[in-house]
């Protein structure tokens, strides 16, 4: 019976319940719900309870995008019900897989629809559709009992019985749409209540039924110990269409693109996805997405003179075109520990700095975004550049020498906790690598992400591979990388950009001397020699052990 | 339902701190068995009829209900002659004891759920630290514990880097030591003490030794009362309310490492009192 319970729609909630930057708690079949509607409208039903220590999420904070546990500061994101940020691990992007335990749900006739596993249309509700709430009366009865003796009530009002749990229950009733709504409300909720007195009566002479005792899923094996890898080469999981195209800036063309089936997965600020085109190139585009956007990502793609057949392709691309991208991979995480941020962009590097800010600016966390572009024309994503007000500087137009001047000041007072990102084109990324060095900024504190990989990879010799875990031994010939050598035998590996740029193919090197060739890794990293990206680097000695 | 985990039967219980008894019987509950506690010269526990086995350790009354107790852990700072014991509170929650011994032990909640006192955003990161089972008695200790504190202590004028030791040498007791904002070269003492009346409520007792001779003893009882005020919200809306073993109820991070090593540690105890023991 409990089954087909689960199967079917209950309302668990009015929609004026439902109000701006409230959590809302409902219970149905005994499991307790945390009900919250973002600032899209989207209405959220999850299970009430973090999955980190199990502390109710209806005390959380609803903050229009996020909800935000009470508890340890977990943020976990409109929709897809993805944890986003750690705050007692600043530095660490959360697993995506991370995720809250969500239900059906749907909004209509001013009601909340759920149910456990609830799948088909809704009631049908004839002439109530869209007629007036009646105030919800909570019965401490079996649901059965009240539904029973609800047959002799006034057959013009459709109702609902909400089973909270199985003894006690909420009736919610539809009238038909009628003029006089408040004389017809006060008849019913007195009505009711005198039906209420009558049924509690009733239950107080039987037994109570036993309380349903609904099953906390258990969380996947990997969340025992985080952070976790996933184990994936480069794989186009998403079917996307592009549901809105526009030039926003010269030569710069937004796409918007939304999913064919199922939802998008959750993403966190500084990802990127792999978008897998026609001609069979990959190319890596970061979301530009701010906090609790989560119906569609938008990407910002620069159409390069040279093009290789990337960016020109998908300026060639159309409104309802489908496109087939991977789950997007942070490996540019945003700390917010930190007491003030600088977010330096260059050109097109601004779009990972512009999903930072926006989670920033959210927040209430200080940051200042300065962008550097090349003309007013060259200026992309200013409405959302303009509700950063004062913390947003544009530099145009500047010549090498005025912006590494520019970039001095910027960088000039390195402080414990202030943190900075930068993203351009290369010879700005080292211009600030080398103005960093200088003014005594540790690795720790300035973040850099490069689009491409400029300098020039050597891929000579051959040298031996020992994965310590898989217990084999793998020579890497002349010409191939150490990438496509776990590959050719079955290692999984997850890898994006290959060019020793992204950081998502990273492996910990247990002994052996490295030969980095990727602009990853910080020159701290590069010299403590245990961590190597596999796409482009290889060794100096005639072996290395691998963690893998 | 009467308590039937032996391991647990056969521990002390803090049951009244020393100084709330007077010539009346005081009732109280212990592991669902309802306790009267007499004094006439001295102070006697009787359950059902039976006379229990009674010590007076570091402020308070400790009772057994089983038969062969081992010594209670030992707290040596608490003879120390330049320090100040206070009896802080006698708290009542509704959760289990190893939650709130969790809850005790963790540092990622200070800015969230005590905020601008033992902790404030954005100095939200809980840096690695050393979690063992100790080899010398059979406790766990967390060491190399740091976090930002804006005001550490009663007696603090100023935010602080804090060094935390954390010991548990009993299933349902901890003790904390922390810089001490009086004497910055020797560490204060808190401890927390857990009376189960049931598997989901308890009475939590705090006791806490302190180096500091300025700030009153309403002052720090205030203090801790206003800390625990503030946790006990939180604890009272987890759910399940008795402490999960199997590793996968919920979703530990690396700053959850006592509280992986606490969960284990009981589970190789055998403890099922107010927990929800591993399936497997």
């Amino acid at each position: 019976m409990l089954h087909s319970l689960y199967q079917q729609w209950f309302p668990i909630a009015s929609s004026t319940d439902l109000v701006p930057r409230h959590v809302y708690q409902a219970q149905l079949l005994g499991r307790e719900f945390a009900v919250w509607r973002a600032d899209d409208g989207y209405v959220n039903v999850w299970e009430n309870r973090c999955l980190h220590r199990g502390v109710r999420l209806s005390i959380g904070i609803n903050d229009g995008r996020e909800l935000k546990c009470q508890y340890h500061g977990w943020r976990y994101t409109n929709r897809t019900a993805g944890c986003t940020y750690i705050p007692a691990h600043p530095a660490d992007a959360p697993a995506r897989t991370i995720c809250n335990n969500t239900y059906p749900a749907q909004e209509a006739h001013g009601l909340i629809w759920a149910g456990e596993e609830a799948n088909g249309p809704l009631p049908d509700l004839g002439a109530h559709a869209n007629g007036i709430v009646l105030r919800p009366i909570p019965v401490h009865a079996p649901a059965e009992m009240v539904e029973t003796t609800l047959q002799s009530y006034d057959q013009d009002i459709l109702f609902f019985v909400q089973p909270c749990d199985s003894d006690h229950c909420i009736i919610r009733g539809i009238a038909k749409p009628n003029d006089d709504r408040t004389v017809l409300l006060r008849q019913h909720s007195f009505a009711l209540g005198e039906l209420r007195d009558q049924v509690e009566a009733h239950a107080a002479l039987v037994e109570a039924p036993a309380r349903y005792k609904p099953v906390i899923a258990r969380v996947a094996e990997d969340f025992i110990d985080i952070p976790t890898l996933t184990k994936e080469g480069r794989t186009a999981d998403l079917p996307v269409t592009i549901t809105a195209k526009d030039i926003i800036a010269k030569g710069i063309a937004r796409l918007r693109l939304e999913p064919l089936k199922c939802a998008l997965p959750t993403f966190q600020p500084g990802a990127h996805v792999d978008v897998h085109l026609q001609n069979g190139l990959v190319r890596q585009y970061s979301l530009t997405n701010g906090p609790g956007e989560t119906d569609h990502y938008t990407i910002g793609v620069k159409l390069e003179p040279d093009s290789r057949g990337g960016s020109s392709t998908i300026h060639a691309l159309n409104l309802g075109d489908n496109l087939a991208i991977s789950v997007p991979r942070n490996n540019f995480p945003l700390r917010r520990d930190a007491v003030e941020t600088i977010l330096i962009a260059g050109g097109i590097g601004m779009t990972p700095l512009l999903s930072m800010a926006r989670a920033l600016n959210v927040q209430g966390l200080p940051f200042a975004f300065h962008y550097f572009v090349q003309s007013d024309a060259h200026i992309a994503f200013r409405q959302e550049i303009g509700t950063f007000a004062d913390a947003a500087t544009i530099h145009k137009g500047l010549s090498p020498e005025d912006t590494s001047t520019k970039l001095s000041e910027i960088l000039a007072e390195p402080g414990p906790a202030r943190h900075v990102y930068i993203c351009g084109p290369g010879p700005m990324l080292d211009t600030a690598r080398e103005i960093a060095g200088r003014t005594g900024w540790s690795d720790t504190q300035i973040h850099f992400e490069y689009f491409k990989n400029n300098t020039q990879r050597n891929t000579s010799g051959s040298f031996k591979i020992e994965l310590a875990r898989s217990a084999m031994t793998l020579t890497v010939p002349e010409g191939t990388s150490i990438l496509n050598v776990l590959h050719e035998n079955g290692i999984n590996m997850s890898s994006s950009c290959e060019l020793g740029a992204c950081g998502t193919c990273r492996c910990t090197v247990i002994a052996g001397e490295i030969d980095h060739q990727d602009v990853y890794l910080t020159d701290s990293e590069k010299a403590a020699g245990n961590a190597m990206m596999t796409c482009v680097s290889r060794a100096r000695s005639d072996r290395l052990i691998l963690d893998i | 339902m009467p308590c039937t985990d032996s391991v647990a039967l056969n521990l002390w219980y803090p049951v009244t701190a020393l100084e709330d008894i007077t010539s009346k019987p005081l009732h109280t509950l212990l592991l669902e068995e309802p306790l009267i506690i007499r004094h006439d010269g001295t102070s006697q526990v009787h359950t059902r009829g039976r006379t229990l086995p009674v010590r007076e350790s570091y402020g308070y009354l400790w009772t057994s209900l089983g038969t062969s107790q081992e010594d209670l852990f030992p707290i040596p700072e608490y003879t120390e002659d330049d320090r100040r014991n206070v009896h802080a509170a006698t708290i009542g929650v509704q959760t289990s004891a190893p939650r709130s011994i969790e809850n005790f032990l963790d540092m990622g909640h200070f800015p969230y759920v005590h905020t601008n006192i033992l902790g404030a955003e954005p100095h939200t990161e809980v840096k690695e630290y050393t979690v063992e089972v100790s080899t010398e008695c059979d406790e766990i200790r967390a060491t190399n514990c740091l976090f930002w504190q804006p005001m550490a202590a009663a007696a603090s004028s100023a935010g602080a880097e804090v060094n935390y030791i954390y010991r548990v040498p009993h299933p349902y007791c901890a003790v904390l030591y922390k810089s001490s904002p009086a004497n910055p070269d020797r560490l204060d003492v808190i401890a927390i003490f857990l009376q189960p009346e049931t598997q989901e409520r308890v009475r939590a007792h705090m006791m806490l030794c302190l180096l500091d001779e300025t700030t009153s003893n309403r002052e720090i009882r205030l203090f801790q009362q206003t800390i625990f005020g503030q946790d006990k919200p939180i604890l009272e809306n987890q759910f399940p309310k008795r402490l999960p073993l199997d590793p996968r109820a919920e979703t530990p991070i690396r700053a959850d490492k006592s509280a992986i090593a606490y969960r284990r540690w009981l589970s190789e105890k055998g403890i099922t009192y107010g927990v929800i023991p591993s399936a497997a």
